[in-house]
């Protein structure tokens, strides 16, 4: 198991290399002046052009630009934003905590309402409740976002009020920003309601963002239940007379758990790599809006060094799958 | 019993005391569209920003009248005009206080003439201590000429100030009214640097403005609380609140949900329904702007007025407006917007007509035009979709026997490519900055724009020497008539076909009172009160 986390991780330094060199070279393939984006129809003098191109270090080759942006990340600066001058790691941690909040909630609604759904499916192969859970899977699973996320924001917070349309919080509550995380800045604070606002407002968005992992689950847990159903040592242990419940919980879902942990993970990598679409719609202050408006603006260091805290996230969280796989899976476990 | 009725009717007048203070706390929430690039106007060029900034924290030392492009005293009482146009002497408001943060910055004296030449050297000058601070680029600045313009900023004491500029150039008091010259503590930029940490300045200000920022969460909210003190008098919003809202359709939803008060930039497709709706007041205002096709009149046969006036007569504009704007424009006649001075009602346009187009064009002797039209990749208030009017007017032109095709590029390569003159026809537009004709007529026709904001690549010398003349004489009385003379010009010579200026539309909720609608396109909250 030791070795096996020390080969994944031996694996991660070229997969650095290679990401520094793609943010690199492809947002740069774009074609595009960062300093003629910034100017907009205003312009700018070409010698205040050629000033600016020297003041961002664009007037070097490119060869030079990559190895200094490089050795910077080696210690442990991802430089500062073209449009707001703040250092790019100062902008990431003011927007992660938003985007962990919210695809834990998301992730959360994913897997307790996927993976029952999907468990009760396959037991319950070819009932009604099999054929709903299906179509509403596929159905969610083929929704576009922008359109799901204004008909809930339409029906619950305009028609019926019962949820606020956008934000984290309520605009009476002033709380003090402490860890970034609004469920635990509002219960700090101590101010009567602030958490319950907090709340209120994490769920639209997560069910939103929710929703397509939540199909995914419901899906792989029902395909991957059916066919440990059909297993011989199923067929024992209810011939022996075991509790249904016991069978279906000890025998089946632990084995059949298995293609379903994968892909929670990826998903969860996903989510944390920020929603772009759910966090636009819903005014939420996260990092998958803050990458797409960077690439529009060509701001390349937030580009650049964005993708590389998100493309660890993701090579963290996929880590982490594999050693979860050790743990549900014996076989792995102990495999040399 | 008597203590306890005692303590319970105690409790009963304190909480009613709470709770009449907490009704009379006025929190207004304005749904922006974006974050802010920083905290100081100076840095940067966007709009939101200016919301953000210069319209809330700050003031400048003469201000545009809200909803107006009159320029009216600011932080200067009032400001003398040397004869030959070379000095201008500002005379300081005293008792000006500025903000006092909670943790943090504590001003020890009033606003004062340090302050006004803090603002400016910092721009001006590379080697002035705060010059490189924060990026360090004064685009607004050097954009509107400042530097070469500006030779000295004079303390003659505390309270009057002199700029002596270079030339005479009358667009100046205007330029003094933009976002760009909001005047900052020096006592603070002092503080900053000697703590180390001038970039702080930049992101935490304190301003003489009508409100002082609280607290700033990137892409989610910023909050403001009243000046107190504020020199015109405490604004009636105790608290006011920017609620980050990218997404239009969302920022409408909020507003019908009573979430914000007012929201900008509304989707064309919902104004119907904002006119409909009975908690909703939608205020308009035609915008400072125009939308324009210039033809690249260095290349042939543009280079011909004929073909430029054929062509101008091919295009059937209000097909245009119906098409593009679905409402949200007017025709342009002019390349100035019919909201500012010297605009030329008397300009007769050049009416669709497709007869006369043919016949002008076999007049210039041109047959089977091939050519181009430029469309913007990138939506804006004086064109909601460039590809859709190219269309338009691809087909129009197909009509009087011009084929085009329709070109676009990204943005950035847009803009420079159509700056080198590379079109035949590029469809641009451009959005006031000071309410001057000046910053339209000089910067996208004169002929030292060549090269730069004039698009037409038009340098045409009678049209050049009027708008010259006109920058250099003081009294807008006297510069008027100069400037219609020139529109005359411009229209006969054609190096644009004017499409459009847009009409801004505004959505406040029906309790908001004393908003008005800015023609330069900011936002401010001052005077604005709840129902």
């Amino acid at each position: 198991m030791f070795q096996f986390i020390i080969k994944k991780l031996m694996l991660v330094i070229p997969t650095f290399i290679g990401i520094t060199l793609l943010t690199f070279t492809l947002i740069r393939l774009i074609p595009g002046d960062p300093i003629e984006v910034m100017a907009g129809e205003r312009g700018v003098s070409p010698e205040r052009h050629a000033a600016l191109r020297a003041e961002l270090g664009l007037d070097q080759p490119l060869l030079v630009q990559y190895f200094d942006y490089v050795k910077n990340i080696a210690s442990g600066d991802l430089g500062r934003s073209l449009i707001t001058k703040t250092p790019v790691t100062e902008e990431f941690l003011t927007l992660f905590p938003a985007t962990v909040e919210l695809a834990s909630c998301a992730a959360l609604f994913a897997i307790l309402v996927g993976l029952p759904c999907g468990i009760i499916a396959a037991v319950k192969r070819g009932s009604v409740f099999d054929h709903s859970v299906m179509t509403f899977s596929l159905t969610g699973y083929s929704m576009p976002i922008f359109w799901w996320a204004l008909l809930l924001m339409l029906v619950f917070s305009v028609n019926l009020g019962i949820t606020p349309v956008s934000g984290r919080l309520d605009v009476t509550y002033w709380i003090d920003e402490v860890t970034g995380f609004m469920l635990i800045d509002t219960l700090l604070s101590g101010e009567e309601g602030a958490f319950a606002s907090a709340l209120h407002h994490l769920v639209l968005p997560s069910i939103v963002l929710g929703t397509i992992p939540m199909a995914v689950i419901a899906r792989m847990t029902r395909s991957s239940m059916l066919e440990v159903l059909g297993e011989d040592y199923i067929r024992t242990a209810r011939s022996k007379g075991m509790a249904p419940m016991r069978v279906i919980v000890v025998h089946a879902l632990r084995n059949a758990l298995i293609p379903v942990i994968t892909v929670i993970g990826l998903q969860v990598g996903i989510l944390l790599s920020g929603a772009i679409l759910t966090e636009t719609i819903f005014a939420w202050p996260g990092i998958g809006k803050w990458l797409i408006e960077s690439i529009g603006r060509r701001d390349y260091p937030v580009v650049q060094g964005g993708i590389l805290i998100v493309a660890t996230i993701i090579i963290v969280v996929n880590l982490l799958v594999d050693i979860m796989y050790g743990v549900v899976n014996p076989r792995i476990r102990h495999s040399k | 019993m008597k203590k306890g009725l005692a303590k319970l009717s105690i409790a009963l007048v304190a909480s009613a005391i709470a709770m009449s203070a907490q009704a009379k706390t006025q929190t207004f929430v304005f749904c922006s569209e974006g974050s802010p690039e920083g905290f100081n106007p100076s840095l940067y060029t966007a709009g939101t920003t200016f919301d953000a900034s210069s319209k809330t924290i700050f003031n400048r030392l003469v201000e545009f009248e809200v909803g107006t492009t009159n320029v009216v005293p600011g932080l200067a009482e009032s400001w003398d005009v040397s004869e030959d146009g070379l000095e201008y002497t500002f005379h300081l408001r005293k008792g000006v206080k500025f903000h006092t943060q909670k943790k943090g910055f504590k001003p020890s004296r009033d606003f004062n003439a340090d302050d006004v030449l803090f603002t400016f050297e910092r721009q001006d000058d590379p080697e002035h201590p705060y010059h490189k601070v924060s990026g360090g680029s004064y685009e607004y600045y050097s954009g509107m000429g400042m530097n070469e313009l500006v030779k000295d900023i004079v303390k003659v004491d505390d309270y009057t100030v002199k700029f002596v500029l270079s030339k005479p150039e009358a667009p100046f008091i205007a330029n003094m009214a933009m976002d760009f010259a909001s005047v900052f503590s020096a006592e603070q930029a002092d503080a900053m640097l000697a703590a180390g940490t001038p970039e702080k300045l930049d992101l935490d200000p304190v301003g003489t403005g009508p409100f002082q920022k609280v607290q700033y969460q990137k892409d989610s909210i910023i909050r403001y609380v009243g000046n107190a003190n504020y020199w015109q008098g405490a604004p009636a919003i105790d608290r006011l609140v920017f609620s980050i809202t990218p997404d239009a359709s969302v920022r409408y939803a909020k507003l019908k949900a009573g979430e914000c008060h007012v929201m900008p930039y509304p989707n064309p497709a919902d104004v119907e329904q904002m006119q409909k709706d009975a908690d909703i007041n939608l205020l308009s205002q035609e915008g400072l702007n125009v939308g324009y096709l210039a033809f690249n009149t260095q290349k042939a046969p543009f280079d011909n007025v004929k073909v430029r006036q054929a062509l101008s007569l091919a295009v059937n504009k209000q097909a245009i407006i119906d098409a593009v704007f679905q409402g949200s424009g007017k025709i342009a006649k002019n390349p100035i917007p019919p909201t500012m001075w010297s605009y030329n009602e008397k300009t007769v346009d050049y009416a669709y007509d497709p007869v006369k187009a043919k016949a002008l064009l076999a007049e210039a002797g041109i047959t089977d035009l091939k050519t181009n039209i430029w469309a913007m990749p990138v939506q804006r208030p004086y064109n909601p979709n460039a590809r859709r009017m190219a269309e338009v007017i691809q087909a129009d032109w197909a009509k009087v026997g011009v084929t085009a095709e329709i070109v676009s590029y990204e943005w950035g390569e847009y803009l420079k490519r159509s700056k080198q003159g590379e079109h035949d026809t590029v469809l641009l537009g451009w959005t006031g900055d000071n309410g001057d004709p000046d910053n339209f007529l000089s910067v996208l026709l004169g002929c030292d724009a060549v090269g730069g904001g004039n698009r037409a690549m038009w340098c045409h010398q009678p049209f050049n020497d009027v708008i010259m003349k006109a920058k250099q004489i003081s009294a807008q009385a006297e510069r008027a008539p100069l400037y219609e003379e020139a529109q005359l010009i411009f229209k006969e010579q054609a190096p644009w076909i004017t499409i459009a200026h847009s009409v801004a539309y505004k959505p406040i909720r029906k309790e908001v009172q004393g908003f008005k609608v800015d023609p330069l396109g900011g936002h401010h909250f001052y005077g604005v009160s709840l129902k």
